[in-house]
């Protein structure tokens, strides 16, 4: 079961503005970018050539692991607003 | 509500929050409940268990009518080598002397809010604390999406994350070696099929323990519990670790579903929710200042997790209880200041929650430094055992004994072992 398989089992509610944002310039002299493969959703995508993050902010779980493990403390980070994101059935 | 003014405000309607709001309605306080979630539940998960005695001081004989899932009477360990396992349980027939149950928390904690409800709380659900309201340097309310809402005493229960505890500096960001991500799924199986594989009865549950396989080596530990038609499959791993073997966690937890012991419970089965969520993992060392002027910090947000005993929402419940009990107090004192809001740690300490993190202040360390011996020697010593005791072939038994023996030593088992001994012994003895 891929992570898109296992994301389509859950209800979203999408906010129109997203709750993540970071600093590109930042990133670029990240070298490790744990975001990108950290995430339980798989929400970071950066794209080297255009030194751009691909942010899938609907997609987010809202654990909060991606902004604990950005060393350099470079995501802004917070909820989405009441009644929007994710909704878990069973939990 | 007059003037949206109450006289307690609680952030959060986890555990925590929930038995806060019960606590002071059942006291008569006018008290506000406010959660982001469209119900309460809604943005929760866990790995399956509440513990009955704590729960039931909260909410007595809570099983006649809480959407309970299953009564847990077996509590099994599972250690996996790369394709084999040891298992064994610990299985208690009583009914009369319930332990813990197994929930899921979109019913449960929606159900502890209307208990709430129902002694006379007033609940806010959809409603997104953005900030505590601040005036000369004290917490006087919080701001919403919309309103401002005014509180002689505000109670931070907005789980791990809490940005509002941070906000205010009673908290730092957590470091991403006291943190545990965890991922799961809940895998729907017929409730015939599933008692079979779990060798229980219909309203019966097992909770199990997952140590190895494809976790060994890594701060992780699995987990697998029995709702009634569907079992909780999951793991929790630090983040640290994550980050250092670069583990994309819903890869590792397709292959711990992989494992041939595991698969055969979860076969047939239909996966009908992923989720994901972190764990304190700091423990005592990681409590922060739980209270100040005004205001008071529970559950979840105060790291009160015991994650050598796997209790947290136990201890998010009694952290609420007594913060609202602390709330009482300095409301009929007329004085919400920090000399009196103080007592909350004092209760603290001297329940069963400040002791037992205190006696495992240290413990996380040491399964860190044992974490290969604990996740890849022990099991494969413990399949190796198995297969000596129970393989009939060619080879003379004296050597396969010594071979045994020989990899026992030669892998340092005895040197390794000796460290859980002493915490052993000093966790008995030591005061
Ligand atoms: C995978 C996993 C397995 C676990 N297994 C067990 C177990 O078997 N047994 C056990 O006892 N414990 C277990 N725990 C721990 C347990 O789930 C937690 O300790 C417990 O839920 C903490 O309760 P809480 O009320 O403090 O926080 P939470 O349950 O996290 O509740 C916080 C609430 O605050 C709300 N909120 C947050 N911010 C805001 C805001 N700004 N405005 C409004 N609302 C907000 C959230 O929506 C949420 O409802 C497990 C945890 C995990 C992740
Ligand atoms: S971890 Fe932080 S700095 Fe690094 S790429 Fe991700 S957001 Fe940027
Ligand atoms: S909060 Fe969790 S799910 Fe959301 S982007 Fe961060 S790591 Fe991914």
């Amino acid at each position: 079961m891929n992570l898109d398989e296992k994301l389509a089992t859950l209800k979203y509610n999408k906010d129109n503005e997203s709750h993540l944002s970071v600093d590109e310039d930042v990133c670029i002299r990240c070298k490790e970018k744990p975001c990108t493969f950290i995430c339980p959703a798989n929400v970071y995508e950066w794209n080297e050539e255009k030194c751009i993050m691909t942010i899938r902010y609907e997609n987010c779980l809202e654990c909060g692991a991606c902004k604990i493990a950005c060393e350099k403390n470079n995501i802004t980070w917070r909820y989405p607003n009441g009644g929007y994101g994710v909704k878990y059935k069973n939990g | 509500m007059e003037n949206n003014k109450v006289e307690v405000i609680i952030v959060g309607a986890g555990p925590a929050g929930a038995s806060a709001a019960i606590t002071l309605a059942r006291a008569g306080k006018k008290v506000l409940l406010a959660d982001r979630a469209d119900n309460a539940g809604d943005k929760n998960v866990f790995g399956g268990t509440i513990y009955a005695k704590q729960t039931a001081e909260i909410y007595p004989n809570f099983w006649e009518t809480a959407p309970v899932e299953r009564a847990v009477t077996e509590q099994k360990i599972f250690m996996l080598t790369d394709c084999d396992s040891v298992q064994f349980g610990y299985k208690y027939a009583s009914k009369a002397s319930y332990k813990a149950f197994t929930v899921k928390r979109s019913n449960w904690d929606r159900w502890c809010v209307e208990q709430a409800q129902k002694e006379g709380a007033y609940f806010a659900p959809k409603t997104l604390v953005k900030e505590l309201l601040i005036e000369n340097g004290k917490v006087v309310g919080v701001q919403t999406e919309f309103e401002k809402f005014y509180s002689d005493i505000v109670i931070i229960a907005d789980g791990v994350n809490s940005l509002l505890a941070k906000q205010i500096g009673l908290r730092n960001e957590i470091k991403d070696k006291d943190v545990s991500l965890s991922v799961k799924e809940v895998i729907e199986i017929p409730k015939e099929n599933l008692q079979d594989r779990f060798n229980i009865d219909d309203e019966d549950g097992c909770a199990c323990k997952i140590l190895g396989g494809p976790l060994k080596d890594i701060m992780a530990l699995g987990f697998m519990c029995t709702n009634k038609n569907s079992i909780a499959l999951g793991y929790s791993v630090s983040i640290d670790e994550l980050k250092k073997h670069n583990i994309k966690p819903y890869e590792l937890l397709e292959e711990l579903k992989e494992h041939p012991t595991i698969a055969s419970y979860i076969k047939g089965g239909k996966t009908i929710e992923y989720s994901s969520h972190l764990i304190p993992e700091g423990g005592y060392n990681c409590i922060p200042k739980v209270y100040d002027n005004r205001v008071l910090v529970a559950g979840d947000a105060a790291m009160f997790v015991n994650n050598i005993h796997f209790e947290g929402t136990n201890l998010a419940m009694l952290s609420g209880k007594l913060a609202a009990e602390t709330a009482i107090e300095a409301l009929n004192l007329s004085d919400c200041s920090a000399s009196v809001l103080c007592r909350y740690y004092k209760k603290l300490e001297n329940s069963i929650l400040i002791k037992d993190l205190r006696t495992h202040r240290n413990t996380i360390d040491v399964i860190r430094k044992n974490i290969h011996t604990l996740t890849s020697l022990y099991p494969e010593l413990a399949c190796d055992f198995f297969d000596l005791l129970t393989s009939a072939d060619e080879i003379p038994k004296r050597a396969k004994y010594r071979k045994f023996l020989s990899k026992f030593i030669k892998s340092r088992g005895i040197t390794a072992s000796i460290p859980f001994v002493f915490l052993a012994m000093e966790k008995c003895f030591k005061k």
